[in-house]
């Protein structure tokens, strides 16, 4: 319990940190905020001072800080300068797409890195060698090129896939999510499965695996309550750290396959200086990682009595 | 350019020892070697090698495919895709290697400094690690691109901010394993000074992991890198760049000419995996001289 | 070190419930195969404690797993191992999880590394009463506290919730004592169970397990490199070196007249709390494992009473006055034994 508030607090910290830096670095770019906000665009006085009164740049930075920070936490972002409507409309919209698709990967990651990961650590030779050359050969490629690799093979090529584009309904989206989800997915998957491996090899070496051989228990009462038990706490650790880097990795994706989730936001926030969207975007991410984060040390917790003390 | 250009020799992922290296690092090993080393040169005498003018148009080799002339074929443009590929080298590595280089360093005296002075300086440093830690890399180069605008340079200091941490990490807690170590001690007494100590003593026995960090790094580098100018924020056009023909590529690939997104696409995963078994090589060596 | 007198010999001694001919271990080192044990002859009557004696390396342990076929895959294990007649070296999967649920139980020497640090005490005591014998939850949980309360553990309830690294390795080694008496098993072999602990809760540890066996009529391998504790605790004592058993006695005729220049020297090399030796005399070189040894005597070049013809031939085994011996010189040689035994 003390822990968990230990985390919380740190949590708020790290919070409290960002904010206060994506707001601050508004700030620093060459020319004021001013510029920055109006780009290449040339105000008329009114705009400009719609922007002053928006931004508050009349205010002190504390207190506008202050002001943005508290509007923040109650979810209210401030309103997009190209968008025209509520950041966090904005947010609501686009997060359910990166949602699904950082889950949908989760799912292909955890199903299939795990599987792959433990078939090879549990059966040196054949399938150990095929499992290990692919996950090298996966990690080498970033996700873009996969994902470009996979439009030009299974969209354009093969036609299984749509290329581009949301979908219809559930299983639409799903569809359509597909591709995506598995170039997201495959570098980590391919990551996970090496540590599985590794972690499964370990655990088969230790004394203690020995000793349940040495009474009796059926090899595979063996494999599952002592090796896969202890070799998932590594395992565990290493997946929630890939699901948070999927939300980094998610911004990528979508700019590939032209998704409108919140990297695609992001991005397009980012070439037009709307730094509503931006700020809230990072705050959103940044939110998200550490929360990621902490559950996983929750879970190495519940699974490592040795952690607990 | 030029700036980048200076750092290139001093790149992080030179060998040691070469002969006897080279020997060790096994077919695997030596063929990444070779493959970088080709990629180097290329990058170097692209002006020579390139059939074409990279940035010339000619529209009737636009999206043309692979051809005794244009053994690539051309882009959407009709720029040939074998020359930018060569010219694409340069940017798409020497980025990278400013960004390993200036986290090495950056990261290397933060480290050594919090784990010589321990105590509250080692504390802030920890603290201000684990907050860096608490973003994912890509958010601080996104961060810096929005801040500086799209570009080359808001990138790499982005990524510079990004990959510090881990460079720091991984040093402070050798820095603090080996300040235990005797010879230190011995050095200490002998009345040299810390600067001293740490330049003359410390720096070399780390300079093994501090090496094998860094060339592990570099991998991810040059993914992050494409993948920026892959959204359209890094390199930017018409600059020949890997990752900025990958996404070029995709339309032209859309409309039928497949080779410069897979051209582009396979060097930077060819470079990635060269430099990632190089790391892994040099790490397994590092692991066995300890 | 107050150990239990040596007793005697339980009355029920069914002869030979081990009989082990010719045991050979052999694991690949690229391509060639290293042997780590060589030609071992042991047996262990019902009830029965017999003690194996050598210095790490020399296949002591090795011999134990054998025993219960948890040698390394890939290993080459000839010989036989008749355990109540049945041969183990031969036996399917089956037959072999059934000899070592019920009938051979293993005290292994570092109990932190050999209990699974991840689950709790309670989990290790109960899972293979639960897994092998098909006693209820309950009543293996009733049963383990009673264990531990026999391995002088009182507080039972709390520890069975209680995880590996809250223990002491004295507390554990004896947990591990109580998961082994779960299955009144023939014969517990104990490899080095004691040498992970510390000094002072050894002998405590050494003197639960041995006054537990004889109690329940166990018989019992001591592995060991410390051959007064093995004169202490056992009936009968092999001597191990270079992977081959060379000289066998009764504990108490093997202290007074060894036959071995090995066993002589192993016992003037301990110091002792009576005498006061400015220096203690020590057996020359190093000791080798058996890959290492050449045709003759393992022991030849480290042995003062070598003679040329030691290199030759593997001395064979002979009858000294009821001790087995593996040494040509054994006859005419009259060695010092330990003084304060």
């Amino acid at each position: 319990m003390r822990f968990l508030l230990r985390r919380l607090a740190g949590l708020a910290v790290v919070l409290v940190v960002a904010s206060f830096l994506v707001y601050g670095l508004l700030y620093l770019v060459p020319g004021g905020p001013m510029a920055f906000l109006l780009g290449n665009r040339s105000g008329t006085p009114e705009q400009i001072a719609a922007i002053r009164e928006q931004y508050r740049l009349d205010d002190p930075f504390l207190v506008r800080y202050l002001a943005w920070l508290g509007d923040a936490v109650q979810g209210d972002f401030g309103s997009s300068l190209v968008y025209r409507q509520d950041v966090s409309a904005l947010l609501t919209a686009r997060g359910t797409t990166t949602a699904l698709l950082v889950g949908y990967a989760t799912a292909v990651i955890v199903v299939v890195g795990v599987a792959a990961g433990t078939v090879a650590g549990l059966r040196p030779g054949r399938a150990d060698a095929v499992i290990s050359t692919l996950s090298s050969a996966s990690l080498a490629v970033p996700t873009f090129v996969i994902g470009v690799l996979l439009v030009i093979v299974f969209a354009l090529g093969l036609g299984w896939f749509p290329v581009f584009g949301p979908g219809e309904g559930f299983l639409g989206r799903l569809h359509h999510l597909t591709l995506p989800a598995i170039t997201l997915s495959l570098g980590s998957a391919a990551f996970l499965a090496r540590i599985t491996r590794a972690s499964v090899r370990e655990e088969l070496g230790r004394e203690h695996v020995e000793t349940a051989r040495s009474r009796g228990l059926a090899e595979r009462h063996v494999i599952r309550r002592h090796v896969l038990r202890n070799a998932s706490i590594p395992v565990v650790t290493v997946t929630g750290l890939t699901v948070a880097g999927l939300l980094a990795g998610s911004v990528v994706v979508e700019n590939v396959f032209a998704l409108d989730g919140l990297g695609s936001l992001f991005v397009r926030a980012i070439l037009q200086r709307d730094f509503a969207v931006v700020q809230a975007v990072v705050l959103v991410l940044v939110t998200a990682f550490v929360l990621v984060n902490l559950v996983v040390d929750l879970c190495c917790k519940a699974l490592d009595p040795r952690l607990s003390r | 350019m030029t700036a980048l250009d200076t750092v290139r020799p001093r790149g992080g992922f030179r060998l040691p020892r070469p002969g006897p290296a080279l020997r060790r690092l096994g077919p695997l090993g030596t063929g990444a070697a070779v493959l970088l080393a080709a990629v180097l040169a290329t990058t170097l005498l692209a002006p020579v090698v390139a059939p074409y003018d990279p940035n010339r148009p000619d529209l009737f080799n636009a999206l043309a495919g692979a051809s005794p002339a244009h053994l690539l074929g051309g882009d959407a443009l009709g720029r040939d895709v074998l020359s930018r590929l060569m010219w694409g080298a340069r940017t798409t590595l020497s980025g990278p290697l400013l960004i390993i280089f200036l986290s090495t360093t950056i990261g290397t005296t933060l480290a050594i400094t919090a784990a010589w002075a321990g105590g509250k300086v080692d504390a802030v440093v920890s603290r201000l690690l684990d907050v860096l830690f608490a973003v994912p890399g890509i958010v601080f180069a996104l961060v810096a691109v929005a801040v500086l605008g799209p570009g080359v340079p808001g990138v790499v200091l982005g990524l510079t901010i990004a990959y510090t941490p881990y460079v720091a990490r991984v040093v402070r807690s050798a820095a603090l394993r080996e300040r235990q170590l005797p010879y230190i001690a011995a050095a200490w007494v002998q009345g040299r000074s810390a600067v001293g100590i740490c330049v003359r003593h410390l720096l070399p026995n780390l300079r093994p992991l501090i090496v094998a960090q860094s060339v592990s790094a570099l991998g991810f580098a040059v993914i992050d890198l494409a993948a920026i100018s892959f959204l359209g924020l890094g390199v930017q056009p018409p600059t020949a760049d890997w990752g900025l023909m990958v996404k070029s590529g995709l339309d032209s690939a859309t409309r039928g000419q497949p080779l410069e997104a897979l051209g582009a696409g396979l060097l930077i995963a060819l470079v990635v995996a060269a430099v990632n078994i190089l790391g892994d090589r040099i790490g397994r060596e590092e692991g066995e001289l300890r | 070190m107050k150990i239990p007198e040596v007793q005697d010999k339980p009355r029920d001694v069914r002869e030979d419930l081990l009989d082990v001919r010719g045991l050979s271990v052999a694991v690949r080192a690229g391509r060639s195969w290293r042997t780590l044990v060589d030609g071992v002859d042991l047996a262990i009557g019902g009830g029965e404690a017999v003690g194996l004696v050598g210095e790490s390396g020399s296949g002591k342990s090795m011999t134990a797993r054998a025993l219960l076929g948890l040698t390394p895959p890939g290993a080459r294990v000839t010989g036989d191992i008749a355990f109540d007649s049945d041969q183990v070296t031969t036996m399917n999967r089956r037959a072999l999880r059934e000899l070592r649920a019920r009938r051979v139980a293993m005290v292994f020497q570092d109990p932190r590394a050999h209990i699974n640090p991840v689950r709790s005490v309670g989990d290790f005591l109960t899972e293979a009463m639960i897994a092998n014998l098909g006693v209820a939850a309950a009543e293996a949980h009733a049963r383990a506290v009673r264990l531990l309360a026999d391995v002088g553990i009182p507080d039972g309830e709390r520890r069975l919730r209680q995880y590996p690294h809250e223990l002491s390795g004295g507390l554990l080694q004896r947990v591990m004592i109580a998961s082994v008496l779960a299955v009144e098993p023939d014969l517990v072999l104990a490899d080095e169970p004691t040498t992970a602990l510390d000094v002072t809760t050894q002998s405590e540890v050494m003197a639960i397990l041995d006054e537990l066996r004889r109690e329940r009529g166990m018989a019992m391998l001591l592995i060991t490199h410390d051959l007064a504790l093995a004169a202490a605790t056992c009936d009968r004592i092999s001597v191990m070196y270079a992977g081959r058993i060379v000289e066998t006695q009764p504990s108490t005729t093997l202290t007074a007249t060894p036959r071995h220049p090995y066993t002589s020297g192993l016992m003037l090399s301990r110091p002792s709390i009576d005498t006061v030796a400015d220096r203690l005399p020590v057996i020359p070189g190093r000791p080798v494992a058996a890959f290492e040894s050449g045709e003759g005597c393992a022991f030849e070049p480290r042995c003062g009473h070598a003679k040329p013809h030691c290199r030759d031939l593997r001395p064979p085994v002979q009858d000294v006055e009821g001790a087995r011996v593996a040494c040509v010189r054994a006859g005419e040689l009259t060695l010092r034994g330990d003084v304060d035994v």
